[in-house]
């Protein structure tokens, strides 16, 4: 086969993938924008016509929307918070030798292969359950009152969960990362005399820092569409208290059947994620060339 | 011999890493334990650990509710279509641009990665705009079709880093005994990459499976698969915790089992090749 054919070929085998996701990506958001500029309600259809820029100031000065702005920030703050601070410290300890580690390891990964569905029901009922929950059993052992986790800390609530899934992600990234490192130069350093926690600081924390910008990157990126647990746990209750801009558009959308207002408001989601992850990419510039 | 005191410290250890691993894992454990008790010992206060009368009858009854094992067939049929039709877009892209690079190559693997940057929600009414008017909300077809696009990305991107590492030589050398392409294609680079191959298709049988907003969202009864007809359960009508938990049991059973055997793997595609 000619060099020629080969390109021509391989130009062939690219062009379904490039236009299948063209198809499914691009049009849907172009017509989204479009739609965004539309009066465009479900239940009103004589309502129709360009609205200008007026689902974009309804969307913005709904209350709610500063809200879910606020719980979706506070979301991926909190989750990334608690995943990268506890998955750089159980990672740590699941590299040390210990017996039955490959077991230890199975069953702290486990959680990020539940469906989110499955864990948030979980968590509601079996643990969170002032009634009935493992947690209302401890405080009471404790000799506390028990805590309405869903009703009084709605938020706090499903940072848990959601964090409690994406723990063993980070945990698995940064031991992979951990057990590419040089032992070599470990040892070096302790023969020149380093303890253990200038290891930690000189050598361990900056080996790991491409694996904290990927950890960081990726569940940034899933953590801000967070959905399902809202859905099944408080439905973004009481009031706002625990929505986010995904399910707010959802809402919108499909409860409320004004497609105009939702589709401003997922362009203001787009671009708020792809302000995030160029800001992430930006600061993570260097770890992911380097 | 090993001095007496790296045996203590590693007892500490193991201890302290046996306990959180199973701090972490006692909501999975709990789940399993409460699909065998009776719906009395379900919600017993204080709880009781263990089953006091074992029972299977939680796997039988929520099958009578509500069709269960059709929802499982859902789950089946659209992480597995999902993930061959995937795979049949995925390998050719992947092999073009990882052995006929151009100077678009870059930039077309950069624009795959950041369509994975856009929210869904961004999509949702144009999709389900789209979806009503062609009759295809609520079919395994719209939804398997959806989750294709949405895992396109990761998968071109896990071949790409594996075929990357075939010697392009060795394709040469096919090439030059006459194989055509698809025969170079079945022949030499998937058995040479049949760790990669299988693990991308491990991973989107996972990501299909779990996959929640689309299922939500374009689904209702006829073709729900388990993620999201296990949301069912959230309606507060009494408490039904054990068969809540049967049917949490077998939902996430496959998946868990999938995920333990290439959770090696599993590193490498969820950062797109960046850790290893």
């Amino acid at each position: 086969m000619s060099g020629y054919q080969m390109k021509r070929a391989a130009r062939f085998a690219l062009t379904p993938s490039v236009v299948l996701l063209f198809i499914g990506m691009i049009v849907p958001l172009a017509m989204t924008l479009w739609l965004s500029f539309q009066y465009y309600n479900l239940l009103n259809p004589a309502e129709a016509g360009f609205a200008g820029v007026s689902n974009y100031t309804y969307f913005l000065s709904d209350p709610a929307f500063s809200q879910a702005i606020i719980n979706t920030l506070l979301l991926v703050g909190g989750v990334l918070a608690i995943t990268v601070i506890g998955g750089i410290l159980l990672a740590l300890l699941f590299d040390q030798p210990m017996w039955g580690r490959g077991v230890v390891r199975l069953l702290v990964i486990a959680p990020f292969f539940v469906m989110p569905t499955v864990s948030a029901l979980v968590w509601k009922n079996m643990l969170m359950h002032p009634g009935y929950g493992i947690f209302a059993w401890i405080a009471h052992k404790l000799g506390l009152p028990p805590v309405e986790w869903l009703s009084n800390s709605p938020l706090l609530s499903i940072v848990m969960i959601v964090a409690w899934q994406w723990l063993p992600f980070a945990t698995l990234i940064f031991l992979t990362a951990l057990q590419s490192l040089d032992t070599e130069q470990q040892e070096a350093a302790r023969m020149d005399g380093a303890g253990p926690f200038d290891r930690l600081i000189y050598i361990i924390l900056p080996h790991l820092g491409r694996a904290v910008t990927v950890v960081l990157l990726m569940e940034t990126i899933f953590i801000l569409a967070i959905f399902a647990e809202i859905f099944v746990t408080t439905s973004g209750g009481p009031g706002y208290a625990s929505t986010n801009l995904p399910f707010l558009i959802y809402v919108q959308a499909l409860l409320q059947f004004d497609v105009g207002a939702a589709s401003a408001g997922a362009i203001i989601a787009v671009v708020i994620a792809n302000a995030v992850a160029i800001f992430a990419i930006r600061l993570a510039g260097k770890n992911l060339t380097a | 011999m090993k001095k007496p005191h790296t045996i203590f410290l590693k007892t500490g250890i193991s201890v302290l890493g046996w306990t959180v691993a199973l701090l972490l894992f006692f909501p999975i454990l709990w789940t399993v334990l409460t699909s065998f008790k009776t719906e009395v010992d379900a919600i017993a206060f204080p709880p009781s650990f263990l089953p006091t009368q074992w029972t299977l009858e939680n796997y039988f009854e929520v099958q009578e509710r509500s069709e269960y094992f059709t929802h499982f067939l859902n789950s089946v049929a659209i992480s597995v279509g999902s993930t061959v039709l995937g795979m049949l877009l995925a390998i050719p892209a992947a092999w073009s641009m990882a052995f006929q690079p151009t100077r678009a190559t870059r930039h077309v693997l950069m624009w795959m990665l950041s369509t994975k940057m856009m929210p869904a929600v961004g999509a949702l009414v144009p999709i389900f705009l789209i979806f009503k008017t062609a009759g295809l909300l609520d079919t395994l077809f719209g939804v398997t079709f959806i989750l294709v696009i949405a895992n396109l990305p990761i998968m071109v991107w896990m071949l790409y880093t594996y075929f990357k590492e075939v010697p392009a030589d060795i394709l040469e050398a096919a090439r030059m005994d006459g194989a055509t392409t698809l025969k170079e294609l079945f022949y030499v680079l998937l058995p040479m990459s049949l760790p990669g191959v299988a693990s991308t298709m491990l991973l989107n049988v996972i990501l299909a499976w779990n996959e929640a907003f689309w299922t939500l969202s374009l689904t209702a009864i006829k073709a729900a698969p388990l993620s999201a007809f296990i949301a069912s359960y959230s309606s507060p009508q009494g408490l039904f915790w054990a068969k809540l938990s049967a049917a949490s049991t077998l939902a996430i059973a496959p998946i868990l089992v999938l995920g333990w055997m290439s959770q090696k793997q599993l590193v490498r595609g969820l950062t797109f090749g960046a850790v290893k």
